[in-house]
């Protein structure tokens, strides 16, 4: 019991030699690494298959495709099978065409004759090709750079002013004495208790009435209003020691010097979380966008990839597709970003 | 003479410049189209609406391709908020009738009631009511695939016209067993998709005055089987139990494989099927099989092209519609776009569809020719506005009573009080 | 390298100034000085404001933009949403809607037996309700618990930390949409689980159409999902915890188990009551990765509190908006409820 423990509660290992722990801790870690990464390289991996290959069980990890011929004589390039049963086992061979369950082929050294293989002694002949005409066929949809440019604007827009605005708050809510301050901080709270999926309804309707709607605007400003920023950064701010900003009132440093000089920088790494979070939501927004921007000129990127789902069909390899394209910007975010997540922002909340 | 002729150069210059004017003046007649596609309409559309603005200096269509989710839940919103688009595609035919704008005044009636004819009740939100208010752009009926390999290769012979639902669940059962198809049957999940199935086992969803019911002995007949159906593995338990809610789920994707011997949808999913099958297998249309009540019928449905109200522009907005309704162009966009054309004068002469395969067309032809068998009863529930809470109910209260979290009974008995409720809500 | 920001909380300097400040966040300060421009200028109206309220006074023009921009998109919203609660029909502009007072809170609470869904008249907001309590009361426990763990491991002097905290904290990038859209890719019947399952002859399942089951994902999914959120939370508090009570315990030759009770738990109590209360609050309003994931099936196994009430309100016929408004202001009452539970505990235990 107590080893189990101590090796909970050990924070450095034993130079050299790897304590069993140490093992334990790296096939914890390494089991980790392969839930959490696995899923989404098997969404790419998956994206680049051919709606036929998607279908294909049990799934193969790379994408193949069927390998295709041209035969003299013949305008359309055939599909290749390798006929594993009956009288031309052992052979590759095009397929013509398919006639209830008799196939004619050709050979393609052969091609002027035909031959009849039951459909049930062929097997397609595959190669590993990447489907790039999922994401081809994404593309020529629709602007692709307008609405990148739309959701970029709207994301960095939306985050600068969620950071500014929220940090402001939390340093009023952390660092001042005054009346009304527990009030302000259970009312910030208070709205965490209701999602904004809850409330669209009204939110739509105040959007409305300030002129808001079907403009960028309508997207950035409501998102900026998000209790967890202030929350989260208000936690961290009261870590940092009052003495500090007493000093720099000693030297007639104004509040907002004080508030920009200091509280800033030495909230970096909990702002740099926040920045992240913030990246993600503003990118990610479906539902709020969807009901806001309703002219094409202003859709992002997420409403525009979705715009071709219709009442009645889905396909999965465009989905897969463009649920990639999606996630690639936030990927670039989160390797930009990752020293923070792995040393900084470990910093956020706590006390 | 000289008069005369003064008179005529003055009255063209006066021509003239009143045609000058009205390109300038009506240049800010701007239309704002929302779309959603479920092939390529929007993109037809906006190449037809191109020659349209060619003949029409004044006019501009913009068309705002969205989800259709976006037509579904916030179109009705931003409709009541007074923010919606001019023109829209929509499904939900007679539910928005409220804020649609009558086309009566700036289109031949006469015309547009020889070619739509009964379409334009869908869209008047109630039995008594007058006006034009939309196109309907493609008809839709359900019916059934079926997969002709699997039951070739099982050597089952496909039961013939006028075949009930039990004839072809045993069919398919027997097929599925012969081939190791892991599913003999799948039915859309959608309250649409069983509601002509329940009007042959005898539902009439309508009492004699017209107001809705849903829930009759027909319909918990049907419900009954459907829910057997469920139990002994007839039908794929992923469509209907895989889901919550009121959501759409299909089973295309089951059929395409070759999983599944018999398909009921409609026919929106030719064109997919043409495309994804290929040479895999071949498939079959068969319409709607018939049930124990004697009827055979399927539900028509669709999409349709409607003005709003609250537009600046009603007049360019009914010139577009009208545009649209006209028989060349829409058999042209019928055409392009493979789907059931709803106007009579273009379905009677038959449209060529385009890019379709041999097999696509004997689909669409035989969806076509089930017209005729589907009860008026169908007509009437497609054509009643609160159609989309009754189908929610559906969907909702049969799925529970398939997962077993109610019988048969509490279900019926809860969508009986669920649409009391929402009948009492909804002015 | 970077290891004196690992520490946690921001080191005091000795002699504490503005520039021994700034110095500390050097790496971080490149964006700083691209607006350095403007924040001088936006001090030129502030100073004034310092002269003319003072400086507790001031707080509140540091709160303003916020107060501003919450009450327009979040307290007005919840006001309007109060008054939708109390009115009836399927309009939308408040001013078409009857008012119906408490109808829809009491259609909402009408139950025979409130442990007994079908015994109500509104059943599915309360199998939602009974759903999403054992959904939390699950998704909670597991998520804390999980977080804790790997907190502890990652603070363990390990190689390669830095990628490893970041690998548990990226599926917390991924839209809701996605991650359902990741599982259902995988777990679907002819998925690659399946797939696996069936090679190792255990044999695969249909898992989504099976209630107990596809709950379970969306526990796992939802865990999976957040896990890294909380997990950084907590792995700042255990930084937080200063080496030199470590080394003391070390001393006494207090025990593992010992050390970790009596030191770790409690110095990590405040950064726990955060991750718990977050936790509690985000998962009661778990939504969108389940809906896209089961959609609330099979049958309502799957369906929680916020997707009944976005059913209710948005997305079915007809739209029953004060329905879902009193749901929802349900829902927030008992949340505060439980939070202040939470907090009074918290307090009760640091007192006592």
């Amino acid at each position: 019991m107590a080893r189990v423990l101590s090796f909970l509660t050990a924070t450095r290992g034993r130079n050299g030699k790897l304590h069993w722990t140490d093992w334990v801790s790296y096939s914890y870690l390494l089991l980790g690494v392969f839930l959490m990464f696995f899923p989404v390289v098997w969404l790419v991996l998956s994206s680049f298959k051919t709606e036929a290959d998607l279908q294909r069980y049990p799934p193969t990890f790379l994408p193949y495709q069927q390998q295709t011929i041209v035969v003299d004589g013949i305008n359309d390039p055939l599909p290749l099978f390798e006929i594993t049963a009956g009288e031309h086992e052992g052979r590759t061979l095009a397929q013509l065409r398919r006639v209830g369950l008799v196939a004619q082929m050709i050979d393609p050294a052969n091609p002027d004759e035909r031959l009849r293989v039951d459909i049930a002694d062929r097997q397609p002949v595959q190669e590993v090709r990447l489907a790039l005409e999922n994401y081809s066929g994404l593309f020529e949809r629709f602007n692709f750079l307008k609405f990148f440019f739309n959701s970029t604007f709207i994301t960095v827009m939306a985050t600068i002013i969620m950071l500014l605005v929220n940090a402001m708050a939390a340093f009023a809510l952390s660092k001042y004495q005054f009346r009304g301050r527990t009030a302000v901080l259970l009312l910030v709270i208070g709205t965490l208790m209701i999602p904004q999926t809850v409330v669209l309804v009204p939110l739509f309707l105040i959007v409305t009435e300030m002129g808001m709607l079907n403009s960028l605007w309508g997207v950035i400003i409501p998102g900026a209003a998000t209790p967890t920023g202030v929350f989260l950064l208000r936690q961290y701010m009261i870590t940092i020691p009052d003495e500090i900003l007493d000093a720099a009132r000693m030297d007639k440093a104004s509040e907002w010097k004080i508030f920009w000089r200091i509280i800033i920088p030495l909230s970096a790494p909990a702002i740099a979380v926040l920045a992240i979070l913030a990246i993600m939501w503003r990118w990610n927004d479906f539902l709020w966008p969807l009901i806001v921007l309703t002219e094409s000129q202003n859709f992002t990127l997420q409403l525009a990839l979705n715009s071709f789902q219709g009442e009645l069909q889905t396909e999965w390899s465009s989905l897969l597709a463009m649920t990639v394209l999606t996630l690639l910007p936030i990927a670039l975010v989160f390797m930009f970003l990752q020293k923070y997540i792995a040393t900084g922002i470990a910093s956020t909340g706590g006390k | 003479m000289r008069r005369s002729l003064a008179f005529t150069t003055a009255f063209a210059a006066l021509c003239a410049a009143g045609t000058a004017l009205v390109p300038t003046s009506a240049a800010a007649q701007e239309v704002r189209f929302m779309c959603y596609s479920d092939g390529n309409e929007c993109e037809v559309y906006d190449e037809v609406l191109d020659r349209f603005e060619a003949d029409n200096p004044g006019i501009t269509v913009a068309i705002d391709v969205v989800p259709y989710q976006a037509i579904l839940e916030n179109l009705p919103v931003q409709l009541a908020a007074g923010e919606g688009p001019d023109i829209a595609k929509v499904t939900d035919l007679g539910g928005l009738n409220e804020y649609y704008l009558d086309l009566e005044p700036f289109v031949d009636a006469g015309y547009w009631e020889e070619s739509f004819g009964g379409t334009l009740d869908w869209y008047r939100g109630g039995p008594d009511r007058q006006g034009i208010y939309g196109m309907h752009s493609q008809l839709t009926v359900t019916g059934a695939f079926v997969n002709a390999t699997l039951f070739e290769q099982a050597g089952v012979d496909l039961p013939g016209a006028g075949a009930s639902w039990d004839d072809w669940a045993n069919a398919a059962r027997a097929v599925s067993d012969a081939t190791g198809a892991p599913f003999p049957m799948a039915i859309d999940r959608s309250g649409h998709r069983v509601a002509g199935p329940a009007i042959s086992y005898g539902a009439a969803l309508f009492d004699d005055n017209g107001d809705a019911i849903l829930v009759d002995d027909g319909f918990t007949a049907f419900v009954q089987q459907f829910v057997d159906w469920h139990e002994d593995g007839t039908i794929a338990r992923d469509v209907w139990a895989g889901q919550g809610g009121a959501t759409y789920q299909d089973a295309a994707q089951e059929f395409i494989n070759g999983d599944l011997v018999f398909y009921y949808s409609g026919s929106w999913q030719v064109g997919r099927m043409d495309e994804q099958v290929g040479d895999f297998f071949d498939w079959q249309v068969i319409g709607s099989p018939c049930g124990p009540a004697g009827a055979c019928s399927g539900m028509p449905g669709g999409a349709g092209i409607v003005g709003f109200a609250e537009t600046e522009h009603p007049d360019a907005v009914a010139a577009v519609i009208d545009f649209l309704a006209q028989e060349d162009i829409y058999a042209e966009v019928s055409a392009r776009t493979r789907n059931i054309p709803g106007h009579l004068g273009v379905a009677g002469a038959g449209v060529e569809f385009q890019d379709a395969s041999d097999g696509a067309k004997a689909a669409l032809n035989a969806f076509a020719g089930s017209l005729p068998d589907i009860h008026p009863a169908a007509f009437a529930y497609q054509g009643y506005a609160g159609n989309r809470a009754m189908f929610g109910i559906t969907v909702e209260r049969v799925s529970q009573a398939i997962v077993g979290e109610l019988s048969v009974e509490e279900a019926m008995e809860r969508a009986r009080a669920d649409l009391e409720a929402a009948m009492a809500e909804s002015n | 390298m970077a290891t004196t920001n690992e520490v946690g909380a921001p080191r005091v300097p000795t002699s504490p100034s503005i520039e021994a400040a700034t110095v500390n966040a050097k790496g971080d300060s490149i964006a700083l000085r691209l607006i350095a421009p403007i924040m001088r200028l936006v001090e030129i109206p502030f100073l004034a404001l310092q002269r003319l309220l003072g400086v507790n006074r001031l707080a509140w023009v540091f709160l303003l933009p916020n107060l501003i921009l919450f009450g327009l998109f979040a307290f007005l919203p919840i006001i309007l949403n109060v008054f939708y609660a109390m009115t009836g029909g399927d309009n939308v502009l408040l001013e078409d809607r009857p008012f119906v007072g408490g109808s829809n809170f009491n259609t909402l609470s009408s139950c025979s037996d409130f442990l007994d869904p079908n015994s109500c008249v509104k059943d599915k907001f309360w199998r939602a309700v009974w759903n999403t309590s054992w959904f939390v009361t699950l998704q909670v426990g597991f998520m804390v618990g999980f977080s804790l763990l790997t907190a502890i491991i990652l603070n363990r002097d390990i190689r390669a930390r830095g990628f490893f905290r970041s690998v548990f904290f990226f599926p917390v990038l991924l839209s809701p949409v996605v991650v359902a859209l990741i599982w259902k890719w995988i777990l679907q019947r002819e998925g690659v689980l399946n797939a696996f399952l069936d090679w190792t002859t255990i044999g695969g399942y249909n898992w989504l159409i099976d209630a107990q089951w596809a709950f379970t994902w969306t526990v796992f999914l939802s865990v999976w999902a957040h896990m890294g959120f909380y997990t950084l939370i907590l792995l700042a508090g255990l930084q937080a915890i200063p080496r030199d009570v470590y080394e003391a315990a070390l001393m006494d030759r207090a025990s593992a188990w010992r050390t970790f009770t009596k030191i770790t738990l409690p110095l990590l109590a405040p950064t726990m009551l955060v991750v718990l209360v977050l936790a509690l609050i985000k998962g009661v309003q778990t939504f969108d990765e389940v809906y896209a994931f089961t959609g609330g099936g099979p049958g309502t196994a799957t369906t929680f509190i916020i997707q009944y009430i976005y059913e209710e309100g948005f997305a079915g016929a007809p739209r029953l908006f004060g329905l879902a408004a009193a749901a929802s202001l349900m829902v927030a009452g008992v949340l505060v409820l439980l939070t202040l539970i939470q907090l009074w505990i918290n307090r009760r235990n640091v007192d006592g």
